[in-house]
This record gives C-alpha cells, structure tokens and sequence, in this order.
C-alpha cells in the first residue's frame, strides 16, 4: 500500500508540478495541500486525467484552524476534500485553505463531482465557507432562520438561543439560553512523548 | 358564460412529511408535481441534527463511543467500528486478533439486523404489510445477541479503541416464567439458550438460510413487489459513482465495489464471501443485493464463530494508555490504579494528525475524519455517512417517477435520520 501511495505522490508531483504546495504521507494516507487559485483546475484533472481517475468525491469538509495547537496554518479556514478512484482502488485527500479569514471563499466543486453540492451546503452552514459557483448554497442542517455558524471554534457549545413554548402568546418562542457549558474534563495538551503508546 | 375550453393546469407543490410513516424518520420534502409527476423534489433534513460533530470536540476521544451509536440506530456497532479504527490509526496499536473476530462477526450480525429492517419497511412502506413481520421475528434473536454481550439492545457501546469492551459471554441470558410467559413458553423460548452465546449464534446461523427463503418467497417473485420496484429509480453507474454512492447503492448499478474486499480491515480478508452485485440499478436489484448480502453475512458470521470458538486470548489492547486494565489486577497495583484513574479523568492522548477510517456499513461507506493535535478530545471531527450521500440524490433519482415512486426511493435508499442529520 505504502509503495503505491509513493507512486501516486510521485504521479501528482509530476502532473501538477508546482502546484502542490505540500504533500505527506501519514498514517498510510496522502495529503495534499493545493493553493485556492488552482482548486478547480486542480479538481478537473484529478478527475478526468487517466492515470489518475479519481471518480468519486467521498467527502468534503471544513475545518476551522483558529485554536489548533500543532501545526500553524497561515489561514483560519479550510476545506479538506476525501477522494477515491474505484478503479485504481487509492484515496487522497485534498486540503485548500480558503485565504480570507473574514469571507473564507473557495471554487465549488459541484461541476466536477455532483456529490459535492450537500457538502458544501455543510460547510457553508457551519463553517460560514462560502463556495463560489455552487447551484443553490443555503443553510441545511440548522433550523430555518439560524444565526451563526455553529461548528466554529468561538460559537458556543450550548449556543445563543434556545426555544420553548409559550403558554401566554400561546406559540413557540425563542430566547437567550438559561444554561451554562459546562466543561468536566478540561482539555489538555501534553508534549509528543507522554504516555507514547505504540510509538515506542 | 360559455363552457371553459381549456381545462385550468396547476402545478402543486406539496410537503412530504416531516411526520409521515414512509419518511422513515423525520424528513422533510418538498415536491413539485405536475398532476401526479414529481418534476423537482427538495428534502429539508436537519430536524434531528445532534451536532455530534461538535459535541465530540467537548468529550474525551472514549467517551463519544456511545454517541456513535446514535449515529444510524440500526447498525450501531458499524459506526462504533469506524470512530475506533479511526482512533486506532492515529495512536498505532494493534488490535488483539480475537477482538478482530469478535467485530467482524458483530460487524455482519449488525448488516443483517440493518437489511432486516431495511428489506421490511421498504415492503411494509409499498405495501408489503407481512414482510415486517417476519423480518421483525429475527431481528429479536440478534438484538438478544447484542444484550448478551453489551448489556444493551440498541446501543451497545462495545467496541472500544484497542479492541472490545469484554470477550464474549459463556452464557446465554434466559427467559424466566412471569405472568406473561408460562413454563412451558418458556422452556421452549429457552431451548436454543443453553449453550454460550456462539452456541445460540451457530444455531441462528442454522435456521437463517430458511427464513431468507421465506422472505423471497414473499418478495422475489411477487408480482406487485416486482411493479412497484422493477424499472423504478434507476441510477446508471458513472452516475451513481458521480453521486458520490457507496453500498449496496453503487453495487446495485454494477459497480464492484466493497471496502470489506477492495481495502480490508480487520480480519476480512482471511474470510471467505462473495460480493453481489446488480444489473439495472433500479429499486428492485438493490433489494436482491440486500437479500443476497444477508446470506453472505450469514456466511462471515458462521466463519467467525468457527474461529472464535477454537481461539481464545485477549480481547482489549494491552497497552494501558490507551485501554484500561482488567479490574482484578487494578485492585492491587499501583501502576494498573494509576492508569485507571488517569484514563478514566483525562483521557487518552492521541498524536497528532489526521486520518480517514471507513468502513463497508450496511448502508454503504461510514467514514471517520479525525484531526487530532495531541489532546485528550478530538480537534475535529468529520462523520461522513452513506445516508446524507444517498438523500442528496433525492432529486436526481425522483425526477419524472409518480409520487408514489418517492416511497419506493426513500425505502431503497435506506435512509435513517440518525445518520443524515447527525
């Protein structure tokens, strides 16, 4: 498996040069990491190139980077792209980070793989990643009329409002919450070696 | 006033749920019809979003185990299965290979409980009223299955990271005479119990072949089944893989492809079982795929308790920064109390990284995308689940069909709102 993932690395080396801002092969997978400009492109020929085929497009996600302790991503948001070729049997993964952290913008990708259009909605949901050339980018998991982007790491776990029914006005209401998180295990970071099981 | 020339056509758009028995859950949809033709078919979903994504960020990597369960309450272990892979992964232990076993045969013993429910309400939903009936009646024997080991019917939070909770039991828990059940009901409801729980397996394994039969002879050739199924949302391969299908989805469009033989985890590529795969990729082949693929577990299963039965040893990774220690030798050591009680406070550290585990789950590939960075709780958490994949095809493969259809394609689909709100 591992030799096949080099080759592929060695493949998306060639084909795509120096667009390949970075790529690693950890836990038996490959990561690539490609600049926002050349997503679209990049998506095309990952998909029709025939050494490459990579037909299906398992999964997108956003992810918010602003409290990360490992590694330091020069931008807040990004989107990481799971692909899988049927026929060569080899997934990757994609990540772009979208470049302004105050309106994350990136290429949809619903032209090249229908299967992006839910995901994206996802993510524009909340992560508030707003994908430009998407057919129909509206909220889809939240309650209709939602405020906010909940899977950010500054909105709060209990978040703002909460809903009940009014027995005065005789309908459902919403108001601010009445309950605190509450945080049992506090979280904790230590350095690479504590506890160090299966790597030793 | 003269007589209208020109009858008056009116395009409705109608609400298809969120309360409606053939949702299976609460999904709404929005449809536009033209008479009785859905022209556009828009699903609201989201009313049972739990945010467990999020929720996950605030727990500890063990304690989400069970929120997992949750995830598509119909195949609980599976979901189980790919958050501790995932885990497993990141940290790099091995799992003992007995554990492997044991999830293995919970694995197929979940597919079947899944296709159980999945073949009856679809039947049920088009008219099939007995169908549940009988596919209900077997569910129970693999549900007592999942007590005997868990404790809970449902959601069993058994698999762990590092392996299974406990091994299996060497007893069958067994029926006692009530009010409601006489001494002779219940000696005979007792008779396959005796034995260790693999006793009352192999014995399922045995009498399972003849109820899939009874349930083809209910279906396969029935006429109305095949009218009502036959020719409806048919979904060619390169589109189904451009949806983005997985499952019984993609294979019953003729596509073979099963993440249990084409990347194995665990202990699958040491069993043996044949994938099935459809011709049409119409409602009716994906129903032959789920009746085969019952058989086929039925198989792994059989396997499994074979294996299991010859094999004993430990069932829990021995590294105890990651599982904790038997609960004798906490008692006594100093070491084994301290990593108790730190795995049971803080938790588990998990280095960092990323990874992506999925697994074949009954409905099609559950994937797991865990970012870690060195903490005791997860960075992020991505649940990438067949059924939302599935649901955004709604439009795509209901257009054109009756209304009526849209039961059909729901039921084939195998939605469970638990896995596509999350």
């Amino acid at each position: 498996m591992s030799e096949k993932l080099e080759s592929l690395r060695q493949l998306l080396a060639e084909k795509l040069g120096d667009k390949v801002q970075h790529s690693v092969i950890a836990n038996g997978e490959l990561t690539v990491v490609v600049p926002a400009a050349e997503y679209l492109a990049i998506a095309y020929l990952l998909r029709d190139d025939p050494d490459l085929r990579f037909e299906q497009l398992v999964d997108l996600t956003g992810l918010d980077y602003s409290t990360f302790s490992g590694q330091d991503f020069s931008t807040r948001f990004a989107v990481a792209v799971h692909l899988l070729s049927v026929s060569r049997n080899l997934r990757l993964r994609v990540r772009v980070l979208a470049p302004d952290d105050s309106f994350p913008m990136l290429d949809s990708m619903c032209e090249v793989w229908p299967s992006a259009n839910w995901f994206e909605r996802e993510a524009f949901d909340l992560f508030g990643i707003v994908f430009r050339g998407h057919p129909d980018l509206r909220r889809i998991l939240t309650d209709y009329g939602f405020v906010g982007y909940p899977f950010r790491k500054d909105f709060p776990i209990s978040g703002y409002v909460e809903m009940r029914y009014d027995q005065e006005q005789g309908r459902v209401v919403y108001q601010s919450v009445t309950i605190e998180p509450r945080e049992n295990t506090p979280r904790i970071v230590r350095d690479d070696n504590y506890g160090n099981s299966g790597r030793g | 006033m003269g007589i209208q020339a020109v009858a008056e056509i009116r395009n409705y758009t109608i609400n298809f749920g969120p309360q409606h028995p053939s949702a299976h859950g609460v999904l709404r949809l929005v449809l536009e019809l033209d008479g009785e033709v859905v022209e556009r078919a828009d699903p609201h979903i989201g009313l049972l979003h739990r945010g467990t994504e999020k929720l996950a960020e605030t727990r500890t990597w063990v304690q989400s185990v069970p929120y997992m369960d949750r995830l598509d309450y119909v195949s609980m272990m599976c979901n189980e299965h790919a958050y501790c892979m995932a885990i497993e992964k990141l940290i790099g232990i091995e799992v003992p290979i007995r554990a492997q076993y044991i999830r293995v045969l919970y694995d197929e013993i979940t597919r079947i409980l899944n296709h159980l429910l999945a073949v009856g309400t679809h039947a049920l939903d088009i008219g099939a009223m007995t169908m549940v009936l009988y596919t209900f009646r077997e569910r129970e024997d693999l549900m007592d299955a999942y007590e005997a080991v868990s404790g809970a019917r449902m959601h069993a939070a058994y698999y762990r990271p590092g392996g299974v909770y406990r091994d299996l039991p060497d007893r069958m828990p067994q029926y006692e005479v009530s009010k409601w059940k006489s001494a002779k009901t219940v000696e005979q409801l007792n008779e396959n119990r005796q034995g260790s729980l693999l006793d009352f397996l192999d014995d399922f394994t045995k009498r399972f072949p003849r109820y899939v039969d009874e349930y083809e002879t209910l279906l396969t050739d029935n006429r109305i089944w095949k009218q009502r199924t036959v020719g409806i949302g048919v979904v060619s391969p390169e589109k189904a893989l451009a949806l983005g299908f997985s499952g019984v989805m993609l294979r019953g469009s003729g596509i073979e492809w099963d993440v249990r033989k084409k990347q194995p985890y665990e202990v699958y590529d040491q069993l043996d079982f044949d994938i099935p795969v459809g011709v049409e990729g119409d409602c009716y082949d994906r129903y032959l795929c789920r009746i085969e693929e019952m058989r086929q577990s039925n198989r792994i299963v059989k396997q499994c308790i074979e294996w299991l039965r010859k094999n004993p040893g430990p069932v829990i990774s021995s590294d105890h920064k990651v599982a904790p220690p038997p609960r004798e030798r906490m008692k006594g050591n100093m070491e084994e109390l301290i990593h108790h009680f730190k795995l049971f406070t803080e938790g588990m550290h998990v280095p960092a990284g990323e990874v992506y585990a999925p697994v074949e789950h009954p409905k099609g590939e559950f994937g797991v995308y865990a970012v870690s960075d060195g903490a005791n709780k997860p960075y992020r958490l991505k649940l990438r689940s067949p059924g939302f994949v599935h649901l955004s095809a709604m439009d795509e493969m209901s257009r054109g069909h009756m209304i009526a259809d849209v039961v059909a394609i729901i039921g084939t689909m195998d939605i469970v709102f638990g896995d596509v709100d999350r």
